[in-house]
């Protein structure tokens, strides 16, 4: 176990220390928003959050709660960098990623402080990696603002459906339309492709619908390339919350199991594409 | 229009439309009395495909108020519709087409389980009707095997293969790669299958023959077939002649006619047999202009009559040749439609450059100079 070649010293100089036995529960959760090349990492007292964004108009987080971990210390208030998420991924997928069942990779990642990188320290079938990352200033993300006060509609939808959608929605299409509506079509998917348009409905008394939330009609768009990394975390999900709020903002937030059934949660923030009149 | 499959039968048309795909870039869509026939044809109009649904394969049929109703849309878009097969079959209960023609759309409905709704709008164009004329019955040898056969009989060829040619005698059969003559045929890897008459649920050779048509074509009936475990059968004659193979059941029928490599890639050899000359076709296929040392199916697509067109009764001058027939003859009219509807044929093999409309020209193939208009003459050796 690394933590055995480490002296006492080494370990008071962290500022952050965070184990799991099972490297996937955090990998596995990162690559649902590895979309860019660069996260924010913000660690505090509850858990790590991990952001993601592009182009200013779209933002990824995901919360590993700190009982997910098998050990979580941290020593101040809050902790915050910015690392490279593609070399980190491929860090903590040192060993290959083999899923043979009992043979998983432990991981210990440490954080100095300022200016030093984050250490990772990662352990399978007893052969020991040790990597360090070098770390940046982290970015403030982006306060999209979107309250639960402000939100008009809201549907929670089992993820199964909307898999089955997302994977048939028409590329071609420059934009995906969401309408959520109090009466038809309640909650509906629109593409606008080369060969025509397509709709996918789902009707609010649908048994995959489990919250059906809408208080008045509103369509809006949003660029399809921004909107597809979120297929991503629709995979690993097993339930996904949609809200749009009055300007529009689109909030997608995916209910994850982890490898122990453990819950963690990724969201994605969209801004509306343009302006579309109100049906 | 207005049609709804239903439970099985959605998974059916979904197939029946990827088997379409593997043939041309296009599906062309035609409600008729007797049901809808979705169609596709390549580009070297070397193959068609066809699929005839009867009313009954639907739980509703409604047919277009205007009865001369054709469109054509790009089979990827159609294709999409149905993406995934193995969620069809899981997820879709009900699967509807109806046509906007205000607004130029087909629109392809699938209700899913769980009350999930999938509507699509897709755009078509007006086009003729695409059709092949070709008689199964006048073939002189006819094989029927259960798809199973012909499934792991292709298997034994390389995806990569092209053509494959069928010999058979009175009670064998061959498949063996088709290797061109000009290739090194001390490199290249033959793969010769033989089967026994046995194997076939129904074997009817009238005389040793061996035709070369294309596997590529041919694989997408067998996807098809193989799903449905409907029988496949086999009509065909000499070389040169097309080879139909169908497959049908009571709600549906399908046809996949394959253009055959002549033996002799030379036309005076079609110039004796009172072989086909194209007729004349819309002016966008200009099939004519192709190479075409057989292995061509010229299509004709006759609309109305336009200036180009003689309004003619093509089935009975061809049925006439039939009678005479030397030894290439094949192309029949099948003559299920009344004149003034579109008539189509279907002509195999090499391409004769006497274009022309008239019956006269049918009736004296040894005419070679064209009075037609059509672009391009084939030039005879």
């Amino acid at each position: 176990m690394p933590l055995s070649t480490q002296s006492q010293s080494d370990v008071d100089q962290y500022i952050l220390i965070a184990s799991l036995d099972n490297a996937r529960n955090l990998s596995n959760i990162l690559k649902a928003i590895s979309f860019k090349d660069h996260a924010i990492f913000n660690a505090t007292q509850n858990g790590l959050k991990v952001t993601v964004e592009d182009s200013k108009c779209l933002q990824a987080n995901a919360f590993i709660q700190a009982d997910i971990f098998q050990e979580y210390i941290i020593k101040e208030d809050a902790v915050g960098f910015q690392v490279n998420l593609t070399v980190l991924l491929d860090c903590l997928t040192i060993f290959g990623g083999s899923t043979v069942p009992g043979v998983c990779t432990a991981l210990r990642m440490c954080y100095n402080g300022y200016g030093y990188p984050l250490t990772l320290f990662l352990e399978e079938g007893g052969v020991v990696t040790v990597c360090k990352i070098n770390t940046q200033e982290p970015e403030e993300p982006i306060d999209f603002d979107f309250c639960s006060t402000n939100v008009t509609n809201k549907v929670i939808l089992q993820s199964d459906s909307l898999k089955e959608a997302f994977s048939e929605l028409d590329m071609t299409s420059e934009v995906l339309q969401i309408t959520m509506s109090p009466s038809h079509p309640y909650f509906r998917l629109s593409t606008f492709g080369n060969s025509g348009n397509a709709h996918y409905d789902y009707p609010k008394d649908s048994d995959m619908m489990e919250l059906f939330q809408c208080t008045k009609i509103q369509t809006n768009r949003y660029k399809m390339s921004l909107l597809k990394p979120s297929t991503k975390a629709l995979a690993l999900s097993c339930k996904v919350s949609v809200r749009t709020d009055s300007r529009g903002f689109l909030s997608l937030q995916y209910l994850v199991r982890n490898d122990d059934g453990q819950i963690c949660f990724v969201e994605y923030y969209c801004c509306p594409d343009e302006e579309v009149e109100e049906e | 229009m207005d049609c709804v499959a239903t439970g099985a039968n959605v998974k059916v048309l979904a197939k029946a439309i990827h088997s379409l795909s593997r043939i041309g870039e296009e599906l062309y869509l035609e409600p008729v009395d007797d049901g809808l026939a979705l169609r596709s044809v390549n580009s070297s109009r070397s193959a068609f495909a066809s699929f005839q649904l009867s009313p009954l394969f639907f739980q509703r049929y409604q047919a277009p108020t205007d009865q001369s109703f054709r469109c054509k849309m790009p089979i990827k878009s159609v294709q999409a519709v149905f993406k995934s097969l193995s969620s069809l079959e899981r997820s879709v209960e009900k699967c509807r087409i109806q046509l906007n023609s205000e607004k130029s759309r087909l629109t392809i409905t699938l209700h899913c389980k769980h009350g999930l709704l999938k509507t699509h709008n897709l755009s078509f164009q007006d086009c003729e009707s695409l059709q092949a004329v070709f008689d199964k019955e006048s073939c002189t040898n006819v094989l029927q095997a259960q798809p199973r056969l012909m499934v792991d009989t292709v298997l034994h060829f390389p995806p990569s293969l092209e053509e494959v040619n069928l010999s058979v005698s009175s009670d064998r059969v061959w498949l063996r790669n088709h290797v061109e003559d000009d290739a090194d045929s001390s490199r290249a890897m033959m793969t010769e299958l033989c089967l026994s008459s046995e194997e076939f649920d129904h074997f009817a050779i009238s005389s040793q023959t061996s035709i070369t048509f294309c596997l590529k074509e041919l694989r997408g009936l067998l996807g098809f077939a193989e799903s449905s475990c409907l029988p496949i059968s086999m009509y065909f004659d000499e070389p040169g002649s097309p080879v139909i193979l169908n497959v049908t059941d009571s709600v549906l029928e399908a046809n996949f006619v394959l253009a055959t490599l002549s033996e002799d890639s030379h036309s005076k050899n079609h110039v004796n047999s009172d072989t086909k000359r194209p007729d004349a076709e819309q002016p966008p296929d200009d099939f004519m202009s192709d190479d075409m040392d057989s292995f061509l199916i010229a299509m004709e697509t006759s609309e109305l009559p336009g200036p180009s067109h003689v309004p003619t009764s093509p089935p009975q001058p061809i049925n006439n040749r039939k009678h005479s027939a030397s030894d290439d003859e094949d192309e029949e009219a099948l003559a299920e439609r009344p004149p003034n509807k579109k008539f189509c044929s279907l002509f195999f093999g090499s391409v004769l450059p006497t274009p022309s409309l008239t019956n006269q020209t049918i009736q004296s193939q040894e005419v070679l100079a064209s009075d037609s208009e059509d672009e391009n003459q084939t030039e005879t050796s």
